[in-house]
């Protein structure tokens, strides 16, 4: 015996239960309330299509709400609670919705959109209070998700005796054949329905696949059919809320076929009559399950309601367990076949039931125009049977009406699949045309969507099955209408006067049945699956201690607070040490590309917007690049290392697509140009050395003169070959060292040592952008945001005028040369502090005309600056503005000046 | 999907990153009314189009894939770059 627990009762449960097996086992009738009316419901199928019983499973980081009771196995110590009722399953005061039920029909919450907003307002707090599922669990998933990628010839899914036959006639082709099966078992259906083929039978057949090599895997669904026969698996290890055996929990896997053979079977339907949802009402071969394969009897009186022949089985299979058949009500006019001895009322439909909360107490019958009532406490509905073609359809393929059978089945196919046995061929029925009280027929039992709200959404003029669905909201649970969608369209294709058919059918769409989340994130569920990336020197910093900033894949020293200091505190001393000594700092992250070749000169003409063919050896200067519609795209610096050979800087941000570019121009658009581009982002370490002292550091540490401001030479320090360029972005004598990154620590302890002697310090990120904004200088993604061209950002001067550049033919368009573009201003405080992000106004209410880029400080003298984008504003220098930001409750007074703010003249930074 | 690189041979779709159709390339000599016209009138054929992908997270190399968009069938996958050239 195994134990459980539901709603914090004790009960036991046999081996190879189904939680539902083992409730009805004790019993328990009342699993759960619905999802709107709070109806009282009990378990309707033994399948993953069960509407009603939805249970939460498990504690803690375990917890799996909405799971269907008929489709998770007991297990020792199984923790079970019903859902969406309040105070208790029994006594549910959301059931008072019930009575209001008139009011909550279809398309209910749409209409409180109609007249003012506070009325939605006020539904939507009771609605959300009222109506729904289980809860999510708040605590992180403690287990583990593998994710799998496999190959076969065959994939064969539902493991019943069309299933099992064609896996054993493929592996024993010698063909690399997966069985899968969503059951523990296989051969669910030949346990329902002990013949001639037996238990015994199935295990010699899996023996045989097995031994021929194939794969037999239980507790794994097929649950999405994607291009090129590539099928998701995912595999149950342990169950819903289970403490798995070696931690991993499910598996998903990607399964590419060779030919998909689908034995997916075929749902029973319900059939529509008032009260069809009440507990005790389950469909016939649910019933039939119950008893042949878990040996529970759901019921002592039964009634049977059919419109086919496979009912009468259910009728044997509890006779058989000791249940008294009262009635069998069969849609069908003529007698069916020879007299079984049961009291069989032909031409008869169900009309109603009646019962208490727990159970059913009667069923009510029209029988050849004549009403008939019948004591029981189950009713066994079997209303024909809905193939499964949710994989073929999903695979792109057709269907077809199959008029005997009512139903639709697999027609043509777009991939290697074929749909083979009861999938295929589903039994014939009668057509049931409901007779009962439409209010209270219910078809779509999981959102409680009944007949009458399919004709009110008729009435209103909702025409299309598509809009039918979003406007009742049928189909649209967790089962996806395995159940309801058969009934809903027969009852719309009734008021369009078609056959159904001709009233069309929704998407199919993947999953079959809910996967977890865990197994789509799979071993990167922590950390967002981002995997780390370390700057080459990142141990040197982190011996410091700073604040960290992200930045692209990295993570860059923001600032190095030194006793005590705030973060502001720092940046401000570092960027002041910068201006007044020397600093340096780590931009190991700038993308960078050594293109070479004869070539190289017209491939970076070809990608730069500025000219680079009379760079001298040994000379470097600015440059950025255009999107092909003008745009600015990125900006960085080329420097010609060689006769034939450069080295292209860009934004760290924008690195990847930078290689994406560069890689397009000589793959794709010019590949007769003779030339090399290789990504050196990770193979060099960069070490910026910035300040008025920084020409004399330099000059200690590579022994010589440093090279003049736009100028590279090759160098040596602390032994290691470096490459030294001047540039400035701080508005300082500048340079950046780059080193081959496994040697940069020797590098930037020499840099450390000899700043220090000349008085400076470490700056971070905050500091640099401190330093920036004071010199106007852009940084890709806040100035350079894609909406800007060269002229709204007063870089027009530097564009290359033969053209033949990417984005060349993009520049004259008129719309670039219209008044009221925004441009690059910087703005300085009046009154106030500038907030990053602020809105430019002239007035109070008015539309904003621009927003604030980047804001900083004057380095030395203190004072709120920024640099922002404003209409019109090369030529407003001079207005006054405010500058508000109400998300972060700052507002400035404040004047549109020029992009620079310190050392206009740029004599700072030159010898 | 399923891609057969021409330089590695059948990969999966995961491998793969779509960059662009080939009739959206704007050439460097188009005059401006051509390269807007490429860039934001295009085509968008419910049926075979030729597509510009590029073998991302394998050797990297760009290729044209000429496609049905409805039925993901692939008819043709030509290497491109300075190694196609004859």
């Amino acid at each position: 015996m195994i134990n459980f627990t539901f709603d914090g009762k004790a009960y036991q449960a046999q081996a190879g239960d189904t939680l539902a097996a083992a409730l009805l086992r004790n019993g328990i009738g009342l699993v759960g309330r619905s999802f709107k009316y709070h109806r009282p419901r009990g378990i309707m199928t033994a399948g993953v299509e069960e509407p009603n019983a939805l249970v939460t499973v498990g504690e803690g980081g375990r917890t799996e709400p909405n799971t269907r009771a008929t489709d998770v196995f007991v297990y020792e110590g199984l923790v079970a609670r019903s859902q969406n009722r309040w105070p208790s399953l029994s006594l549910d005061f959301g059931a008072i919705l019930g009575l209001a039920a008139p009011i909550f029909s279809a398309g209910f919450y749409y209409k409180t959109f109609f007249g003012s907003a506070k009325r939605w307002m006020f539904y939507e707090y009771f609605i959300r209070k009222a109506a729904g599922l289980g809860d999510a669990p708040s605590e992180a998933d403690p287990d583990h998700y593998s994710q799998r990628a496999a190959f076969c010839d065959v994939l064969v899914v539902g493991a019943g005796p069309a299933g099992l036959q064609a896996a054993l006639e493929a592996a024993e082709a010698g063909k690399r054949v997966i069985l899968v099966e969503q059951d523990s078992i296989l051969g669910p259906s030949l346990i329902r329905d002990p013949q001639k083929l037996d238990a015994a039978w199935i295990e010699a057949i899996a023996a045989r696949i097995r031994a021929a090599g194939g794969r037999i895997l239980t507790r794994t669904t097929a649950s999405g059919y994607w291009e090129h026969d590539l099928v998701t698996l995912t595999q149950r290890i342990s169950e819903p809320g289970q403490v798995p055996a070696d931690s991993v929990a499910q598996r998903l896997w990607h399964v590419r076929a060779g030919q998909v053979i689908l034995a997916t079977g075929s749902i029973e339907r319900p059939m529509a009559f008032a009260h069809n949802d009440r507990p005790g009402v389950m469909l016939s071969q649910a019933v039939r399950t119950y008893v042949q394969r878990f040996g529970v009897t759901p019921g002592k009186r039964v009634v049977i309601a059919t419109n086919n022949d496979d009912a009468y089985k259910t009728a044997h299979a509890l006779q058989d367990a000791g249940a008294e058949i009262v009635a069998i009500i069969d849609a069908r006019p003529a007698p069916a076949g020879a007299d079984n001895g049961f009291p069989v009322h032909n031409d008869a439909v169900p009309l109603s039931t009646k019962g208490a909360r727990h159970c059913l107490k009667s069923v009510s019958a029209q029988v050849g125009g004549v009403t008939k009532s019948w004591d029981a406490d189950l009713l066994a509905v079997s209303g024909g049977f809905t193939p499964v073609v949710h994989l073929h359809m999903q695979a792109g393929g057709t269907l077809d009406w199959n008029e005997a059978a009512q139903a639709f089945v697999p027609a043509k196919s777009r991939q290697n699949v074929t749909t083979i046995g009861g999938a295929a061929n589903p039994d014939p029925v009668f057509t049931v045309t409901p007779a009962s009280n439409p209010k209270k027929s219910f078809i779509d039992f999981q959102n409680d969507v009944t007949l009458a709200d399919v004709d009110l959404a008729w009435a209103e003029g909702y025409r299309s099955v598509e809009h039918l669905k979003r406007y009742t909201t049928l189909g649209m649970a967790t089962d996806q209408g395995k159940l309801s969608n058969m009934a809903a369209l027969g009852r719309l294709a009734e008021k369009q006067g078609v056959a159904i058919p001709e009233a069309g059918l929704t998407t199919f769409r993947p999953p079959y049945t809910p996967v977890t989340m865990g197994l789509f994130a799979g071993s990167g569920a922590k950390d967002g699956g981002a995997h780390i990336r370390r700057l080459a020197l990142y141990d040197v910093h982190a011996a410091k201690n700073p604040i960290w900033q992200p930045l692209g894949y990295w993570f860059r020293p923001r600032a190095y607070p030194a006793n005590g200091e705030t973060m502001q505190q720092s940046s401000r001393r570092e960027a002041r040490t910068v201006r007044t000594s020397v600093g340096m700092t780590d931009v190991s992250t700038l993308a960078k590309f050594e293109i070479s070749g004869p070539d190289a000169a017209a491939f970076l003409e070809t990608v730069c917007a500025t000219t680079v063919n009379k760079l001298a050896v040994g000379r470097g200067r600015y440059t950025f690049m255009l999107r092909e519609d003008g745009f600015v795209f990125d900006d960085g610096t080329v420097w010609r290392l060689d006769e034939n050979r450069y080295l292209l800087t860009s934004s760290t941000g924008g690195a990847d697509r930078m290689a994406t570019l560069l890689s397009y121009v000589r793959q794709y658009l010019c590949p007769q140009l003779r030339v090399s581009a290789v990504n050196v982002q990770e193979h060099y370490a960069g070490i910026a050395v910035a300040g008025p002292q920084a020409k004399a550091a330099l000059t200690a540490l590579i022994g010589e003169e440093p090279p003049r401001h736009m100028s590279t030479v090759p160098a040596t320090i602390a032994g290691v070959p470096v490459i030294v360029l001047a540039a400035s972005y701080s508005g300082e004598r500048a340079f950046e060292i780059y080193v081959e990154a496994s040697h940069a620590t020797p590098v930037w302890a020499a840099c450390e040592t000899e700043v220090s002697a000349h008085g400076g310090c470490l700056f971070g990120m905050d500091a640099m952008d401190f330093l920036r904004i004071e010199k106007g200088h852009l940084v890709v993604g806040t100035e350079v945001d894609g909406r800007l061209t060269p002229q709204d950002l007063g870089l027009d001067k530097m564009l290359n005028k033969a053209g033949g550049f990417i984005g060349a033919s993009g520049l004259s368009r008129t719309a670039f040369s219209e008044p009221g573009r925004r441009q690059l201003v910087g703005l300085e405080a009046i009154e106030g502090t500038i907030a990053e992000g602020a809105m430019l106004i002239t007035r109070e209410g008015e539309t904003p005309q621009g927003h604030v880029t980047a804001a900083g400080i004057r380095v030395m003298e203190g004072g709120s600056i920024a640099l922002g984008q404003l209409e019109g504003g090369f030529e407003r220098h001079g207005e006054e503005l405010i500058a508000t930001s109400p998300t972060r409750g700052q507002k400035a007074r404040i004047r549109v000046v020029q992009p620079h703010f310190y050392d206009s003249a740029g004599e700072r930074y030159r010898d | 999907m399923q891609i057969t690189c021409p330089h590695c041979g059948p990969r999966a779709q995961a491998e793969f990153v779509y960059e662009r159709t080939v009739d959206s390339v704007v050439p460097l000599d188009a005059t401006p009314e051509e390269a807007m016209k490429t860039l934001f009138t295009r085509n968008n054929p419910r049926g075979v189009d030729e597509e510009i992908w590029r073998h991302t997270f394998g050797c990297r190399a760009w290729m044209v894939i000429t496609r049905h968009r409805v039925t993901n069938e692939i008819t043709a996958i030509r290497a491109v770059g300075p190694e196609a050239i004859p």
